[in-house]
């Protein structure tokens, strides 16, 4: 039995194996349309979620499986006390596969050491998220042929943005060796990831204090969120709030074929003109979410292409 | 000069570095009800001044604990009142139990069935543990 906790808890070739049979889905979805058939997953949502858990929803019912489960710990029995370990054994009789999101960090691995079924990760806290990796990494793959080769920029906040951490750390195990940094001084990459990549990958880190400086370079541009919360005052965040806002003045010498990513949900730092920008793939990329963790489910279960011969 | 009897069956943690006796004292032998004693800056060519704890009738102590406080401490195990075993603290690679998670979001801190077990990740002048679950680092600090 396999679990989804971290990104590393895969294989290189299984992650591109996952992405692979990803795309297949996407181009025929119809022949894997019954693989899961009888089939159930648990979707425990400790902590509200918009496309993760819809996403999960979505993709089990095109395997033709089905979903149960709670969008908010207030309708579980987490609100009188049970402890996440007797939760998760219990929904071993009542499900195939668990898919969960917990606020605490390191829950879903908690979880794994006490489940009989497969337990994937939709997200605890700022730690961990590696089904977004998953369709990020589907995502390059689908625009630009391949997983790696290409120069990559990442905006926004680097301090706390865990699907960026996630991205990173799994493009450098496939073998990037340069990304751009675009962030304010008090959102930049931690210094433990920024040790570990440059120790562990001999990965070269280019800090840029603006967009501008970098976007006209790179073939992948990948934005995230800046949340107001994360700043001392309200005069900080205003200040460079729209240093931080890709806009389509800002695109107008970047290359044609560059994409620009972001994991959604997005706020005001991609101007809504951008959208029809042919470059911004970012609501393709939450299409392409479902087709990844649909082959993520067929691993896990083992059904369709993953089915023991 | 003060004196005090060697004891028969036990443990003397020696060569603890001067002030940090009374805080192992504090971290593992308050809810013992074997006689204890701690000695304080008593004279050492090694050290100067060091700390010494005797405890009767115990055998087993929490080496990773000791390890991460002071590393040149010695534990001695006495046996009819002769030396059975010397024991010589390192920094420990892996610490389960003892330590908690520096991370206020780790699941450690609200579900019992989660124990962290800590990885020495550096300890070039500080000792970086990563925690199991977070994977969050934590500086020891006794």
């Amino acid at each position: 039995m396999r679990h989804l906790i971290e990104p590393e808890d895969f294989s290189l070739e299984e992650i591109e194996k996952v992405v692979d049979i990803g795309l297949e889905i996407y181009e025929n979805p119809k022949a894997f349309n019954k693989i899961c058939d009888g089939k159930i997953l648990a979707s425990l949502f400790f902590e509200p979620s918009t496309r993760t858990k819809f996403s999960f929803d979505s993709a089990m019912m095109r395997l033709g499986g089905n979903v149960i489960g709670f969008a908010d710990a207030d309708t579980s029995s987490a609100k009188k006390g049970e402890s996440l370990a007797d939760t998760i054994r219990v929904m071993g009789y009542y499900a195939d596969v668990i898919v969960m999101r917990h606020p605490k960090e390191g829950a879903p691995k908690l979880a794994s050491q006490y489940s009989s079924i497969p337990v994937i990760n939709g997200g605890d806290g700022g730690h961990q998220h590696p089904t977004q990796t998953l369709t990020d990494l589907i995502t390059i793959k689908k625009y630009k042929g391949t997983i790696s080769g290409h120069s990559i920029a990442f905006c926004g906040d680097l301090k706390y943005g865990r699907t960026v951490h996630s991205l990173i750390r799994t493009l450098a195990r496939f073998g990037t060796k340069k990304f751009a940094l675009v962030s304010p001084e008090e959102l930049r990459l931690p210094e433990t990831l920024k040790r570990q990549l440059v120790d562990k990958y001999q990965v070269e880190l280019i800090e840029v204090p603006y967009m501008e400086d970098i976007i006209d370079e790179v073939d992948i541009f990948y934005m995230t969120r800046i949340q107001k919360e994360r700043f001392f005052n309200e005069a900080d965040y205003l200040k460079l709030k729209n240093s931080f806002k890709l806009t389509r003045e800002k695109l107008k010498n970047a290359k044609p074929d560059m994409i620009i990513m972001h994991p959604l949900p997005r706020v005001n730092e991609i101007a809504y003109d951008v959208d029809d920008d042919q470059r911004a793939v970012y609501f393709e990329q939450s299409e392409m979410g479902v087709f990844v963790r649909m082959a993520l489910i067929a691993k896990l279960l083992e059904v369709g292409p993953y089915a023991r011969s | 000069m003060l004196e005090v009897k060697g004891i028969e069956n036990g443990i003397v943690i020696d060569h603890i570095h001067a002030g940090n006796g009374l805080k192992i004292f504090n971290l593992l032998f308050t809810d013992t009800e074997q006689p204890v004693v701690l000695l304080m800056n008593v004279k050492s060519e090694l050290l100067g001044r060091k700390d010494i704890i005797k405890v009767e009738n115990v055998f087993n102590v929490n080496l990773d604990l000791l390890g991460l406080i002071d590393q040149k401490i010695t534990v001695n195990v006495i046996k009819d009142g002769r030396l059975a075993e010397k024991i010589i603290t390192s920094v420990p690679k892996t610490i389960k139990g003892g330590m908690k998670c520096h991370n206020p979001r780790c699941i450690t801190h609200s579900d019992d069935y989660a124990i962290p077990v800590f990885t020495l990740v550096k300890a070039n002048g500080k000792l970086e543990y990563e925690c199991s679950y977070c994977e969050e680092i934590t500086v020891y600090k006794l």
